[in-house]
């Protein structure tokens, strides 16, 4: 279960999500009404609505399914059964925003109608006086749902189908997004801690340069947004750098982050360099030099734009990988079964994925082993920039594998940074296309490439990632709404009083292997200097190939240095996050959450021993124990071999167990070769060979 | 770590880590080893009538090759001696691996090449030697070849009961060569008829039972394909012996009969004389094809896997070329066949008879795995033992021709992953359900690497009757021997059982896996660091000692009330020990 932050910072603050403990939705749960309603959000209001509408039930080919009403309000597109559900009640876990029948407006992606069995893709301008027979929503976090209107009215059809595509696929104004009128409060309890930096401080900026032991300066000049309304408010230059405002308009380098040995890691948003333009190779080298004087004069510049793909090709990639898992009846699924492999790397998702480590990997490399400074460039500075100098902080310094410092650094180069968010995820369904791309989704990818291959390293889980990458589209929370610091601020100037929710995640279900990072800066100091190596300069490929394999081979450090392996069968598809709704793929009483189970069991097993321990000691010296019970606990499930894999996300609908065998089996591996019909028998067989 | 042996010696000490009656038999200096992933290393070669020893001092770390002769499956020398007198030797693995060597021709010309040596006890089956199996002489605790008792297993199972009985028709191998003495028959059904149905059904390998269902008495029967031929001949004894089978499960008025072949290779069958059954036949019994092909396309299939895997992999088509060898897709074909016939004795409550063409390639593949899937017991690691033992040794899956255990004919039609695809469908399982299985993954990658390195006698020769003729377990050790005297190494920390739970894993080629730390293992790359499991034994391993502390202290309270309240009552009752209280 999901909840509104809960251990936020300032009050003001936007925020992610987090987990809860079941007590608190039990307090929720109202007795079931007799007319049923959506419970709404503070600030929801209901749109329209239409019963009785047929909702299709995805596991299952016959067109079967449950009645209950449509409603559609500001937040969200949602289904209640007239049945009694029994899924909802016996979740131990939930999203508290929406649950398994909500599509908050913002997660849609596509609507389909099927007209006279013929299926068209639904644009919120074709919308006349025709209504659907069924419409199928393609959500962004990959859900896909289906139902029939024919059962109810036609007036209630027409209306519910309009609103639905009205207020999910027609342009609309930032004002109209949920964020704005959601007048939910953190509770006082949610706000205890402030552990997520947001980088809209000078403090916070001048506590990083303390903590990386950084020797740069300090702007504040852009307070109030006279440099630039595309940088943040306050940023950190290289100090060789002089009077910024001779520069405006140009672009110069933004400190990242600082390596222990002094070198740092600067991005900027630069046009391509060309030859021609002597007037902008001028101001390149002034900035080359301003960073080269950071630490040894050394300063290697990537362009970004030229060796990545750029942002439509993501967007492209991304468009037909989404494709293979946006499945609607077990066919479907069966029949994509069989070209699975080769229809994954014709999308080239995961390709861009390794590209990207790639890159990350390169710069690394510049900082740890040639101790130099690294500047990254792109056009803009705040898309793939992001990304690799987020991949580079991650890989070198371990405090941004804490879910803190993991959130702080999603502050410090996304929020904070200004990525375009609200233009890159077209929260507005924007009929212009080109500035829609999964930039931040492409970087939660390679993050989780690093957790599965890298699990003990960092304090978070891979259902974090999940969670967070649906929660860039939850339009309660302003952290993903906007597409700068300026605009943030604009924006939210003439609100009147908004009262967003706090930041912050909880711990959430996971790991007792992340060893104390107290001492993690200590550790990280201690990351001896690479082996000076020969290899040809004119293959990088090849070189990051060694740096790689001189990593590999010392003892494994979760505290150092962290780099991924990038040989074609490491690069994995993201399951639970592609596959958590499709049932076909369900493990009942199997995959991760199994091993969790385990651990939760043991870790608490431990937690306890020690406590008996601790105990023993203070009843010698009459001290009682005070401190909050473990919240490890609560995962101790008594039928913990049942869960499904795809927990906490979707619940299997029939617990009866029965298990899903293909149906397209005989198409499956149609061989011509001799070798197919031939006897098993030596005896009758001649050999070919 | 090539090879896990319990004598090991420091190799840096430059003594080789003799076995038991292991013996050097050749060794030459200056050996060069074309490593794929690091480059040429050069070092000495040692040859015993065990394995192969390639070191290197030179190197930091030192670099060591130690293989048992046993996994080579082809040697051969690599053109002509070139003008230095290098000579070049290529040695194809079974084990996903090829070595490449290059050595100096010896100048004395009578004296043999190391190579020379190798190929002589690679191959001691082609030059009438005995497999280093029966020299081996290590003692263990346990003696591995008593693990599998079938009448103790068919007791577990509850049998024989009113139904089943427990026949000696073969107790000679009389009535098929291929099949353990001890068959389970319904009781309906006399010696006499089961002689008649022998000769009805290929090989003589008529229906018996593999396992029974405790509660619902569904049965899982095995057997070879019927000889019905072209003309559609029929058994009237085999026709009552299915029907008995299917009497003996109350619950159930129907049957299935898995046949694990495409339908057209079963047809095809008809021509030479065997075929499946008719409807017209065997009544209430429905027939399903399983599509899952015949050794030489899954021969085919791993040959291509190594192509891609081994040395380099093409990281820009990887899929695709994984893809195009079909393996996960004979994977995926195995598993929903085994998934098919679980589904129908655990939920459709039916008895099911499974055959392939012999009744001993697909056919324990599926009812092995199926039964894995039925019954917790064989996922622990005994468990998993007596089902090896019971369905792929007693049953005859012939080992010998299948991996060709010492024998230089490579080009054998014979040879074929059938067991190894067993183990990765039972990995595949293991990935799905990491907290069901008892054992590890170590565990399988051990039955794996003895499955070609003929040090126990385990998997050798065809049959049982082929093991008792050759005196196997007289004169080898079992390969249980050794796993059952360090268990540890074999656990999975996770384990926790679910007694009484039918496993049903996914079989979507989504959720398969290449298993990469057995197939692509020799890549360095690839290898893992250091694996989750490690952490886990730290986290029960921290648990047994703060265990022990909690008792410790609690004795040591108790001593002291006990000790403080015998002197508040004055009585010297101090031999009153209360530790036996926290035990």
């Amino acid at each position: 279960m999901l909840s509104l932050g809960s251990v936020g910072a300032k009050s003001t603050k936007p925020s992610f999500v987090s987990y809860v403990t079941p007590e608190e939705i039990k307090l929720e749960k109202e007795p079931p009404k007799k007319l049923k309603h959506p419970d709404l959000l503070p600030g929801e209001v209901e749109f329209c609505s239409a019963n009785p509408i047929l909702k299709y039930t995805q596991d299952d080919l016959s067109q079967r399914g449950v009645f209950g009403t449509l409603f559609c309000t500001n937040f969200r597109i949602t289904f209640i059964s007239d049945e009694k559900s029994q899924e909802e009640t016996t979740k131990t876990f939930k999203n508290k925003l929406y649950g398994e029948n909500d599509i908050p407006l913002m997660f849609v992606d596509h609507i389909y109608g099927v007209y006279d069995e013929k299926r068209k893709l639904i644009t919120g301008a074709l919308v006349k006086n025709k209504y659907p027979s069924k419409i199928i929503i393609h959500c962004k976090d990959l859900r896909v749902f289906q139902f029939c209107l024919t059962y109810t009215k036609e007036e209630d059809a027409k209306k519910i189908f309009q609103g639905i595509a009205h207020h999910c696929l027609e342009e609309k104004s930032l004002k109209c997004v949920f964020a704005f009128s959601y007048t939910g409060t953190p509770s006082p309890e949610m706000q205890r801690k402030r552990e997520t930096i947001l980088f809209d401080s000078p403090e916070d900026w001048t506590q990083e340069m303390k903590r990386t032991k950084a020797n740069c300066r300090l702007v504040t000049e852009n307070e109030n947004f006279e440099l630039s309304q595309r940088l943040p408010k306050y940023f950190v230059i290289p100090s060789a750098l002089g009077d910024l405002f001779s520069y405006q308009g140009k672009g110069f380098p933004i400190w990242c982050w600082s390596h222990y040995s002094g070198c740092a890691l600067f991005k900027a948003s630069l046009p391509p360099v060309t030859q021609e333009d002597g007037d902008f190779q001028k101001h390149f080298d002034i900035m080359i030099n301003a960073v080269a004087h950071n630490y040894l004069y050394s300063a290697k510049t990537e362009d970004l734009s030229e060796s990545l793909p750029t942002i439509q090709d993501i967007q492209q990639s991304y468009n037909k990988f989404k494709q293979f898992f946006l499945i609607e009846n077990s066919t479907d699924f069966w029949l994509s079964d069989m070209k699975w492999f080769s229809s994954l790397e014709s999308s080239g998702w995961l390709d861009i994925i390794r590209q990207c480590l790639q890159k990350a990997v390169e710069v690394v490399e510049c900082l740890e082993k040639d101790n130099t400074n690294v500047l990254i460039t792109e056009e803009e500075g705040t898309d793939l920039c992001c990304v690799i100098s987020s991949l580079v902080q991650i890989m070198l310094d371990p405090y941004y594998r804490t879910l803190m410092g993991f959130q702080s650094l999603v502050q410090k180069e996304w929020v904070a940074g200004c990525h375009a968010f609200l233009d890159r995820c077209n929260h507005l369904h924007q009929k212009d296309k080109e500035c829609y791309s999964p930039v931040f989704l492409l970087f939660l990818e390679c993050v989780w490439q690093l957790v599965q291959q890298h699990s003990p390293a960092f304090q978070f889980s891979e259902t974090y990632l999940t969670v967070l990458s649906d929660s860039v589209h939850m339009p309660v929370f302003s952290t993903f709404l906007f597409n700068s610091a300026h605009h943030r601020e604009s924006v939210l100037k003439h609100q009147r009083q908004l009262s967003l929710p706090s930041t912050a995640f909880k711990t959430p279900f996971k790991k007792g292997f992340f060893k104390d990072e107290t001492d993690s800066l200590k550790k990280m100091l201690r990351v001896k200097r690479l082996s000076r190596w020969m290899g040809s300069p004119d293959s990088t490929a090849a070189i990051s190939r060694e740096f790689y394999e001189s990593w590999q081979q010392r003892p494994l450090d979760y505290h150092g240095l962290l780099l991924p392996c990038l040989d074609g069968p490491a690069v994995r598809v993201w399951m639970q996050r592609y596959l958590r709704w499709i049932p076909e793929v369900h493990i009942l009483g199997g995959g991760s959450v199994a091993v969790m189970t385990k651990l939760m069991e043991l870790l608490s097993q431990v937690q306890d021993l020690k406590r008996v321990l601790e105990q023993r000691d203070s009843s010698q010296a009459a001290k009682p124990d005070h401190r909050p019970y473990i919240q490890h606990r609560l995962l101790s499930f008594g039928s913990s071999g049942r869960l499904p894999s795809s927990f906490p996300f979707a619940y299997s609908r029939n617990r009866s167990f029965k298990p899903i065998i293909p149906t397209g089996l005989m198409q499956c591996l149609m061989l011509t070769d001799s070798l197919a019909s031939q006897e098993d028998e030596a005896s009758s067989f001649v050999s070919l060979v | 770590m090539f090879f896990c042996v319990q004598v090991y010696k420091d190799p840096s000490k430059g003594e080789l880590p003799l076995l038991p009656e292991e013996h050097v038999q050749d060794s030459a200096k200056d050996v060069t080893y074309i490593c794929p992933f690091i480059g040429p290393v050069r070092g000495s070669l040692s040859v015993t009538n065990y394995r192969l020893f390639f070191r290197c001092t030179d190197r930091e770390p030192v670099f060591g090759l130690d293989l048992p002769l046993g996994v080579l499956s082809r040697v051969e020398k690599i053109g002509a001696a070139t003008s230095r007198g290098d000579v070049s030797y290529g040695l194809a693995c079974k084990d996903m691996r090829n070595l490449r060597f290059v050595h100096k021709e010896p100048e004395d010309s009578l004296k043999k090449s190391v190579f020379e040596v190798l190929m002589k006890f690679a191959f001691p089956v082609s030059n009438n030697m005995s497999l280093f199996a029966f020299e081996y002489k290590q003692v263990f605790p346990e003696n591995g070849w008593k693990v599998y008792d079938p009448l103790a297993e068919y007791k577990r199972q509850g049998l024989p009961n009113e139904s089943w009985r427990i026949s000696k028709v073969n107790d000679h191998y009389e009535l098929c060569d291929s099949y353990p003495a001890a068959l389970v028959v319904p009781v309906t059904i006399t010696d006499e008829e089961l002689r008649r149905v022998s000769s009805f059904r290929a090989k003589g390998r008529i229906p018996v039972l593999s396992w029974i269902h405790p509660e619902s008495q569904a049965a899982v029967v095995r057997a070879s394909q019927p000889m019905v031929g072209q003309n559609g001949r029929r058994c009237k004894e085999d026709e009552k012996l299915l029907q008995a089978i299917m009497d003996a499960n109350a619950q159930s008025h129907k049957m299935f009969i898995f046949d694990a072949r495409p339908s057209v290779n079963a047809a095809a069958n008809k021509m030479k004389g065997g075929g499946y059954e008719s409807e017209d036949a065997y009544q209430n019994a429905e027939l399903v094809f399983l599509d899952i092909h015949n050794i030489h396309v899954m021969r085919e299939s791993l040959r291509k896997l190594k192509e891609v895997v081994y040395p380099n992999i093409e990281d820009s088509h990887w899929l695709s070329n994984l893809e195009s060898t079909h393996w996960l897709e004979h994977i995926k074909l195995i598993l929903a066949g085994a998934l098919r016939i679980a589904d129908k004795v655990e939920s459709g409550k039916t008895s099911v008879v499974v055959h392939c063409s012999d009744g001993w390639d697909r056919t324990p593949q599926l009812t092995s795995l199926a039964l894995i899937m039925l019954d917790s017991h064989y996922r622990t690691i005994r468990g998993f033992q007596i089902l090896l033992e019971k369905e792929w040794l007693s049953f005859g899956h012939r080992f010998q021709q299948r991996v060709g255990h010492g024998d230089k004919n490579h080009t054998d039609a014979d040879r074929s992953p059938i067991f190894l695809q067993f183990i990765d469908c039972v990995w595949q399982m293991t990935r799905q359900f990491p907290a069901a299985f008892e054992f590890n993954e170590y565990f399988l990658i051990t039955i794996l690497d003895h499955l070609y390195s003929c040090l126990f006698g385990t998997f050798l020769c065809n049959s049982e009757q082929q093991r008792l003729k050759e005196e196997v377990p007289k004169h080898t050790v079992s390969l249980w021997s050794f796993v059952n005297s360090q268990l540890e190494e074999f656990v999975n920390p996770l384990y926790v059982g679910y007694p009484s739970h039918v496993l049903f894993p996914t079989v979507g080629i989504r959720h398969l896996q290449l298993w990469v730390t057995y197939y692509i293992r020799w890549n360095p790359r690839m290898r893992p660091q250091e694996p989750v499991h490690q952490r886990y034994k730290e986290l029960l391993a921290k648990r047994a000692e703060l265990q022990k502390r909690v008792e410790e202290l609690q004795r040591e309270a108790a001593n002291r009330t006990a000790s403080s309240s015998s002197e508040r009552a004055g009585s010297p009752t101090r031999s009153i020990t209360p530790v036996q209280t926290f035990v």
